[in-house]
């Protein structure tokens, strides 16, 4: 079955949405993320969404709930790249996206998610390594 | 260049399929992207009402040329269990608390034109226009 | 048997004299323009339409202008209408060109089936609506050109009056002049949001100092476009809030909610700074 492919960079884990979701692609998405986030100890999960032209209601509210599956299993999400014409949409349909956090693009994304990691281990920056078992070490 | 077609909504798969022949059509009669985008996102939200709370069905996708504009209607139809009050549904928002959480608020709100026709036990028929000069 | 068959034939045999007739009638005519177009042109355009129209007619196709088999006569007949409006012809001018090929026509017609009137008459209504189409076609491509002239301009005039400007690193600001309707208003925040992106902004700021009234589709334009910047991880400020559309804003009970909303450029560009973790320093070698 296909599935959107979960990329994993020490702490973070990125996803890129590059094609037309339908529903159930979108549902698997949802819970492989949830898997993922438990399985690499992920606190940081990035959404890269740049390349949906459109973004309706169920996708807006799979963005809200793996937003808050993350919450709850201790990890950040940001969301980037969302399009003018998206944005100006969604706006229009009333659909706010609350608790997800966006950014304009990965680079900023990463900034926002680099910040929240290291407000919370206490003054250590958490850069992206290798093997979990080094931010351990640090500690 | 005035088209006329007739696609099933059976699986979430034909909504993805929707999506593209509303897209195609905007591109083709040069909306602007935002209105592709609005007209795009409006036929997912009603396509899926069809299939989700209509049970599945069938959306007409007209492609139409009048005298300085060009416009895009569809007609989205099911057997399903129609919508008891449409004055009330078209209130609702996505919230989950109460109501049919259909959004056809916000689709209405996408759309030039927007109507519907619903009765209990006799299905709903939802049709939309979007026109560009 | 295929619409306007006599009219083929007639132009295959006569298709020389008919052009000679036609050219000869239009230069004679009262209507007749030599100030913008010489003869030999206006000869090519004659024999070019008349051939178009030739081929078509003897495909056999006959009734429908608006479909396939007459696409070589739309074309001729769009680029026809084309140059005499570059030329200065007004488009009755250039729809009287297309009429005038009756009169040849007919004349021969008249001759050809003097002895069946019901064929001349059938013949001759065929021809009449034909080339009235063809001749309403040249209008409509007129006005259609006419119609995209506009609107780029329209674009361009709408780029210039609403330029969106850097004011720092990742702090935009756009000032918005003059009345704002629906459909600019609309246009400008696309534009504004498009740079938002292209630029990487932390921080726009929506400036209508320059805005003599707000109404409530204006405000609401604003506030969804604040809404928009925001859903895609920007943030959004309102400045030059004169006094007369705070208490239009109020009045008509439009919500700014969260909105940050000051009365100036000024007052907001502090903000952004603030907001972007920047300050603006006095340097030291400066002090009396």
């Amino acid at each position: 079955m296909e599935r959107i492919p979960i990329l994993k960079m020490g702490d973070y884990l990125l996803v890129t949405i590059q094609v037309d979701m339908h529903d159930r692609l979108a549902t698997t998405l949802q819970e492989d993320l949830a898997d993922r986030i438990v399985k690499a100890r992920s606190r940081a999960v990035l959404i890269d969404i740049s390349a949906l032209e459109v973004v309706d209601s169920f996708i807006g509210r799979m963005l809200g709930s793996i937003a808050a599956i993350a919450r709850v299993l201790d990890a950040e999400t940001v969301v980037v790249g969302m399009r003018p014409a998206v944005a100006i949409t969604l706006v229009e349909l009333g659909l706010a996206l609350p608790g997800v956090r966006t950014a304009l693009n990965v680079e900023k994304g990463m900034d926002i998610l680099r910040q929240s990691l290291s407000d919370t281990v206490n003054g250590h920056h958490s850069e992206p390594v290798a093997e979990p078992a080094d931010a351990d070490a640090q500690g | 260049m005035p088209r006329d077609e007739t696609l099933s909504i059976r699986s979430s798969e034909d909504i993805v399929l929707v999506r593209q022949a509303v897209r195609a059509a905007a591109v083709e009669l040069r909306f602007s992207l935002v209105d592709q985008t609005k007209i795009v996102t409006a036929a997912s939200e009603l396509g899926r009402n069809t299939l989700d709370y209509g049970g599945g069905g069938t959306v007409r996708l007209e492609v139409l040329q009048e005298s300085g504009r060009r416009g895009i209607r569809l007609t989205f139809e099911d057997k399903g269990p129609g919508i008891p009050d449409t004055e009330r549904a078209l209130k609702d928002g996505y919230t989950t608390g109460g109501g049919l959480g259909l959004g056809l608020g916000g689709a209405r709100r996408l759309c030039s034109e927007f109507s519907i026709d619903s009765r209990p036990g006799e299905g709903t028929k939802v049709t939309i226009a979007r026109w560009t000069t | 048997m295929p619409v306007a068959s006599r009219t083929a034939e007639l132009i295959q045999k006569h298709e020389g004299e008919i052009l000679q007739d036609w050219v000869q009638a239009q230069m004679t005519a009262v209507t007749a323009r030599p100030d913008l177009m010489q003869k030999a042109e206006l000869e090519d355009q004659s024999r070019t339409l008349l051939q178009e129209l030739k081929h078509t007619l003897a495909s056999g196709d006959g009734g429908d202008i608006k479909g396939s088999a007459w696409q070589g006569v739309r074309d001729t007949l769009a680029s026809i209408s084309q140059s005499r409006a570059r030329q200065g012809f007004s488009p009755s001018e250039t729809a009287t060109f297309v009429f005038s090929i009756k009169e040849p026509i007919f004349a021969r017609l008249q001759r050809d089936l003097a002895k069946d009137l019901a064929a001349l008459t059938a013949e001759t209504w065929l021809i009449n609506v034909l080339i009235d189409k063809l001749a309403l076609h040249t209008i409509e491509v007129f006005q259609k050109s006419r119609e995209d002239v506009i609107n780029r301009q329209q674009r361009t005039m709408l780029e210039l009056s609403t330029p969106v400007v850097e004011l720092w690193d990742g702090i935009l600001a756009l000032p918005l002049i003059g009345t704002l309707d629906s459909e600019r208003t609309q246009l400008v925040m696309e534009s504004l949001l498009t740079r938002i992106v292209e630029t990487g902004a932390a921080i726009a700021i929506i400036d209508i100092t320059g805005v003599p009234t707000v109404d409530t589709l204006v405000a609401q334009h604003l506030l969804k476009t604040v809404a928009a910047a925001r859903l895609m991880g920007a943030d959004c400020l309102i400045s030059g809030i004169r006094p007369q559309i705070a208490q239009t804003i109020v009045h008509l009970g439009v919500e700014l909610g969260d909105v940050t909303s000051k009365a100036t450029l000024a007052g907001a560009f502090a903000v952004a700074l603030k907001r972007t973790g920047l300050a603006i320093v006095r340097s030291p070698q400066r002090s009396a």
